[in-house]
């Protein structure tokens, strides 16, 4: 095993956690995440093969689909973004590359976001300070990629949580607006 | 504006960066003997109608698709959303 | 005064509030407006341009007049409407436009002056001489002019964006608001009822009439108070919707603070909202006009409507005895509402020969106000009785009703054309309305109550029934439905000033000399004039001006037209529309892995997009900037430097036709590009101009990564993206940004190699001959550690790329600084890898300035003509390829220690710096630490074939104008043979 030490996206050895009101705000840096795009004409193959890997279903567009390991939403046409804890599956890409093959392109993306769980009451209070998502249309186990303060990031609404993926490299400045917003509401 | 993209439903046009007149699409090849004059339309002629227009807008926001917009420039109404993809095969383009 | 009873005023708390330097007292529920006529004070500031003594006019939003600065340092607000601000305790309000006081303002003279101030004075006057603009009119009419001041100071306050979504947004919460409102929410609609005011119930709580069995304001209260039960309905009082636009899009403001003395801690002052619709409902009531008269604007006449609202809501009469002047039944409303609170009203004139009777009042029928008195405020009117003599009344108010507008406004924010209806003399909505949008009550003209309530359930229900929601029909309430009666009355005749545009003191002879002198169309009366372009949008005004127009061209207002309004609807504070992107949250900050440390070794950064990227490393000891560049220049060319160069964008290329696609993005060759190898590429433009270079390192056959250059990250994926969906859509292609991904490093430098063998773990062999230049490997590193190395340099050195994880960033630069302590490794910023790069010739986005071809970078012969890539064919135009065409060469002064200015132009010695000699232009100069010399690249016309030639470099910002020889603009190693080492 190597010896570098990682640093969360916020910059510290730890995760950080911030509660305003009845929401919490929680870095939630232990998360691999590849991306999984259909080759051409292998569209039905490679979602098998996703499908074996996960043992749960593709999201459709705009879902998310959770297993006991592997979580899966989609990005865009023929193409999902995997997830799966990081401490047991460092080499996502990998694994899941050795099983789609040549059906599928495989990009290993957990190091380009940072994500945040947001849990609580009152989540869409919140959430229609940050977006132009309808949270209340936004049923669980769906995935939208929208703008933060001017960041692309995906929301993704679980029952009784949302996730947001968020530029890693601009983990400060979405933090910042989570809880700015927050206490704004709140 | 609100664009109604085929897979994600009404979406704000805010989330898509605007490229223009769909005939972008129609790339002249390259390769083929005197491509030049058809190159310079291709590159520098568009016609700018007060109405009906066929234009690209790319969803930078959302799932990266490019789509063709038939939007009218006067009323803005939109009459027609679709992947730009299906469209440049249905003109027939391919590899 | 105060009336004894009635109103709706909290009366058992008292709050103090001062205005132009007195203290008065109010109540929660006041305004500002009805707080200070409470307290018997009709003058609140002075006109615009005649800086005459003004009052309120109106009881709302459309108020022209008795604009009042708000509130003081960071947070004084010019041009605030006395009549929409809730009274807070501790409010401070300055009436503006009066020098050195309200009472007595100096430039009342301009008054007197009126004569020579008529409409298109300044057109007339200030032509010229051009120079007397700038020295003598401008600052004269600065001071004279404008409308109250802003602060200097910054606005101590945050603001909020949000975005809502809903089946109907219905605007206004009068009557028709109310009840569509009821009628939405009960059938389970998604509801968002917006009023501007803080008590939601309209007119209803500014009138007496009943609603079934109870007064107007209690329904209304009765009403709220049920909505707030249902969750599918939100309120929102306090919230402007001040504009449509397209597709169900509505902007609105909500004031949320603006009622306290000072936000809550954490709070917004006002929150920007983005309505998301699918209907709407407009329900924003009628807007009473005043008749114009000589001297009409004097404190103490305003709006019968306005009036009646005072006495009726807030308990507040601005007199003891009062007058009305009316040319319709509305305006006996507001005599008997007056009567029944025991105001005195002394007679009720109407224009109408035929006026219905009033009681408890004399009426004056077929009469006119033909003058008034008093100096800063009412004291009397002239009455021209019907028979043709007059009559004085000693009065303190006038209340003057010239029939009801619809509130049209936000039926025109796309392409709506209001027409006129003849019933009611005044326009309504017509033509193509905002999509999805559907008007209620006065809105469209039905003025009655139980038209208003019957328009408000029977709209509210087809907006519904359009999305397939079904509604119950609910219990009308009983409510009157009187007819309106009117008589269009526009102005008074006379030879006297009669205001028209209170705020922009247009007045009737202002129409008539734009008729007079051509200015005919309503389009152009407004802008001759300036009628209705102040900052009421010409709610009160307009429709006189173009009545008094159409009077005088002799055609009808049906035939002369209306303005269209635009959004938005009332002012809106510049810092909503920004929210919290302000001062360094602007916009997002992106912070390179290296970041944590970098600030630890107290780097200087600087902002290259986004991106906040380590410039230099200052060492203690060292004065300027210069000295930390070239000493990291010198350290890296010697032994080895460090810098993070994650900001490059980086495309995962994959699938079968991934080279075939690369072959077709670049101008250069990709299709043969061996798997383990990097190579330069150069992507142009559609029309043969360079776009953006990178390199492209193949890590398989079907995947390669790509980098681009940090500014045009974004643009080039997007672009990568139209080719592989719109101009390939069969080729097996997918791409995705990788940037965020892994944590890059540039290690540069003669012992680069002997320092990344104590990092690459010892598997790989990293030596010359195993890993030549341009050479890639997925690798690991400390142990295991998943990496890339990419044999490329930027500098001119013998240099590598090694990626990471972006999660192992930090502890990665911990360990070169720590690995490379032996070889006095140093880190580099932006600055040192610029000088570097001028050093090497490297060209970079100064030359890749999107005027420039592969020719003018000395790449010409790189666009290759064996296949189709984007870009090739027009730039083989021959205007692109003749042969002066400019070249990229180095430049070296003759004098070494002499700067050259980047962006000077290069000429002939002795030629004049005109365009006519322009040789070509510098555009990136620096001081070169390895030549000792200030060095520079630029393009020069022909410029290969003229080495060693003198010309200068001259810049006419700067005045620079320097001697400089024409060489390579590889100043370093033009044989590449550091690099391959």
């Amino acid at each position: 095993m190597h010896d570098l030490a990682p640093m969360t996206p916020l910059g510290a050895s730890a995760p950080r956690r911030d509660t305003i009101g009845p929401v919490t705000i929680t870095e939630a840096p232990d998360w691999a995440l590849t991306s999984v795009a259909a080759r051409l004409g292998q569209e039905a193959t490679s979602q098998a093969a996703l499908e074996k890997v996960m043992g749960n279903p593709a999201p459709g567009i705009a879902g998310h689909t959770s297993g006991a390991i592997f979580s899966a939403f989609w990005i865009g046409p023929h193409i999902w973004m995997v997830e799966a804890p990081y401490a047991t599956h460092p080499d996502l890409a990998a694994q899941i590359k050795a099983t789609c093959a040549d059906t599928a392109s495989v990009t290993d993306q957990t190091g380009a976001w940072v994500r945040f769980d947001l849990t609580g009451d009152d989540l869409p209070r919140l959430m229609e300070r940050l977006c132009n998502l309808d949270m209340g249309k936004m049923q669980a186990g769906t995935a939208r990629r929208t703008v933060i303060e001017h960041l692309g990031c995906y929301v993704i609404r679980h029952a009784d949580s949302i996730t947001i993926y968020g530029p890693r490299s601009s983990a400060k400045s979405l933090h910042h607006a989570l809880v700015t917003v927050a206490k704004s509401v709140f | 504006m609100i664009i109604n993209h085929p897979l994600l439903g009404p979406c704000d046009a805010q989330e898509f960066v605007y490229k223009g007149d769909a005939s972008l699409i129609d790339r002249p090849d390259g390769m083929a003997d005197g491509t030049d004059a058809a190159f310079y339309d291709y590159a520098y002629l568009r016609d700018n109608p007060a109405g009906e227009h066929r234009e690209l807008w790319y969803h930078e926001q959302g799932d990266r698709s490019w789509l063709v917009v038939t939007r009218n420039t006067v009323t803005h109404e939109i009459t027609s959303v679709e992947l730009a993809r299906d469209v440049a095969r249905s003109m027939g383009r391919s590899r | 005064m105060r009336l004894r009873t009635g109103g709706q005023i909290d009366r058992d708390t008292t709050i103090s509030f001062r205005f132009d330097g007195q203290y008065y007292k109010g109540h929660p529920g006041d305004t500002l407006a009805s707080a200070l006529l409470a307290n018997g004070v009709r003058l609140m500031g002075r006109s615009f341009k005649y800086h005459r003594p003004r009052g309120v006019l109106t009881a709302g939003s459309d108020e022209p007049n008795a604009l009042v600065e708000l509130r003081s340092g960071g947070r004084q607000e010019p041009n605030t409407r006395a009549t929409v601000i809730e009274l807070f305790d501790g409010l401070r309000a300055e009436p503006q436009n009066a020098w050195p006081s309200l009472k007595f303002d100096a430039l009342a003279i301009n008054d007197r002056l009126s004569p020579f101030l008529t409409a298109g004075f300044y057109y007339k006057t200030f032509m010229w001489p051009a120079a007397f603009w700038e020295k003598l009119y401008e600052p004269i009419i600065r001071r004279a002019a404008g409308l109250g001041s802003i602060t200097t100071k910054p606005d101590p306050d945050a603001y909020d964006k949000g975005f809502l979504h809903c089946d109907l947004l219905i605007i206004g919460a009068g009557p028709s608001g109310l009840m569509a409102a009821l009628t939405a929410g009960r059938a389970g609609a998604r509801v968002i009822l917006a009023d501007e005011d803080f008590r939601m119930g309209g007119r209803l709580n500014a009138e007496t009439f009943a609603i079934s069995d109870m007064a107007g304001s209690a329904w209304a209260a009765q009403a709220v108070a049920e909505l707030t039960t249902l969750s599918n309905v939100r309120l929102m009082p306090r919230t402007t919707v001040f504009g449509a636009f397209d597709h169900g899009i509505y902007g609105a403001v909500e004031r949320v603070s603006d009622h306290l003395p000072t936000p809550q801690d954490g709070k917004p002052r006002q929150t920007l909202w983005r309505i998301y619709t699918k209907r709407t409902l407009l329900c924003a009531g009628a807007l009473e006009r005043p008749i114009a008269f000589a001297n009409n604007d004097r404190p103490g006449i305003m709006t019968a409507s306005a009036l009646r609202a005072y006495v009726n809501r807030w308990a507040a009469s601005p007199a003891e005895t009062v007058a009305v002047f009316t040319n319709n039944d509305d305006g006996h409303r507001t005599a008997a509402d007056l009567i029944a609170k025991g105001v005195k009203v002394v007679a009720l004139i109407d224009t109408r020969a035929d006026a219905p009777k009033p009681a408890g009042t004399e009426l004056i029928a077929g009469a006119q106000v033909i003058d008034t008195s008093g100096r800063l405020g009412l004291a009397g009117i002239t009455v021209k009785l019907a028979n043709g003599q007059t009559r004085k009344l000693a009065v303190g108010a006038l209340g003057v009703s010239g029939g009801w507008n619809p509130n049209v406004a936000m039926t025109c924010h796309q392409r709506g054309r209001p027409a006129w209806d003849d019933s009611i003399a005044a326009f309504i909505p017509a033509g193509d309305l905002p999509q999805g949008m559907t008007i209620a009550g006065a809105a469209e003209g039905q003025f009655s109550t139980h038209a208003a309530l019957a328009g408000g359930a029977t709209k509210a229900a087809q907006a519904l029934n359009d999305l397939g929601i079904t509604t119950t029909k609910p219990d009308l309430p009983q409510a009157e439905d009187a007819p309106t009666k009117i008589t269009p009355f526009w102005h008074v005749r006379g030879d006297k000033r009669a205001w028209l545009d209170f705020q922009n003191d247009v007045t009737v002879k202002d129409v008539k000399l734009a008729h007079q002198e051509g200015f005919r169309s309503v389009e152009h009366l407004k802008r001759y004039t300036t009628l209705g372009m102040a900052t009421d949008q010409g709610k009160t005004s307009n429709m006189g001006g173009l009545a008094v127009m159409a009077e005088l061209t002799g055609q009808t207002i049906a035939q002369t037209g209306t303005t269209m309004f635009r959004p938005p609807y009332t002012p809106v504070a510049m810092g909503v529309l920004a929210g919290r992107s302000t001062g360094t949250d602007f916009r997002p900050t992106r912070l390179t892995p290296s970041h944590h440390w970098a600030k630890e070794q107290g780097a200087v950064f600087v902002e290259v997009g986004m991106w906040l990227r380590a410039q230099w490393f200052p060492r203690p000891g060292e004065k300027t900037w210069r000295e930390s560049v070239d000493r990291e220049v010198r350290a890296t060319r010697n032994s080895v430097g460090v810098c993070d160069v994650t900001t490059l964008g980086k495309i995962d290329v994959q699938g079968v036709d991934a080279a075939e696609f690369l072959n077709r993005i670049y101008c250069n060759a990709f299709a043969k590009l061996p798997v383990g190898r990097v190579r330069y590429g150069l992507m142009l433009r559609e029309d043969g101009i360079a776009y953006d270079d990178g390199t492209a390192a193949r890590l398989a056959e079907d995947h390669f990564v790509v980098t681009t250059t940090t500014a045009n990250a974004v643009a080039v994926y997007r672009h990568m993206e139209f080719a592989r969906q719109c101009l390939w859509p069969d080729m097996d292609v997918q791409l995705i940004s990788t940037t965020e991904a892994w944590a890059q490093y540039a290690i540069a430098g003669p012992n680069a190699r002997k320092l990344l063998q104590k990092i690459v773990d010892p598997a790989f062999d990293i030596s010359n001959d195993a890993f030549p230049f341009m050479a890639c490997a997925e690798i690991t590193v400390c142990n295991g550690c998943p990496a890339r190395l990419f044999r490329i340099s930027f500098s001119g050195e013998l240099a590598y790329e090694l990626a990471v994880p972006t999660r192992y960033g930090d502890a990665l630069i911990r360990r070169i600084m720590a690995e490379g302590a032996e070889f006095d490794v140093t880190p580099y910023g932006t600055e040192a890898l610029g000088v570097m790069r001028i050093e090497k010739g490297h060209a970079a986005g100064n030359e890749l300035n999107g005027q420039t071809t592969a020719l003018n970078l000395g790449m010409g012969r790189m666009v290759s003509d064996k296949k189709d890539s984007i870009g090739a064919v027009l730039s083989r135009r021959e205007g692109l390829t003749m042969p002066d065409a400019l070249r990229l060469v180095g430049f070296r002064p003759k004098n070494p220690q002499t700067r050259i200015p980047a962006g000077a132009h290069l000429l002939e010695k002795g030629a004049a710096m005109v365009v006519a000699n322009d040789l070509g232009y510098v555009t990136s100069a620096c001081y070169s630490p390895t030549l000792e010399s200030y060095i520079a690249i630029g393009f020069l016309k022909n410029g290969q074939a003229r080495m060693g030639e003198t010309l200068r470099a001259a810049s006419p910002l700067t005045g620079e104008d320097v001697e400089i020889e024409i060489v390579s603009a590889h100043f370093v190693d033009p044989e590449g043979e550091r690099l391959r080492a």
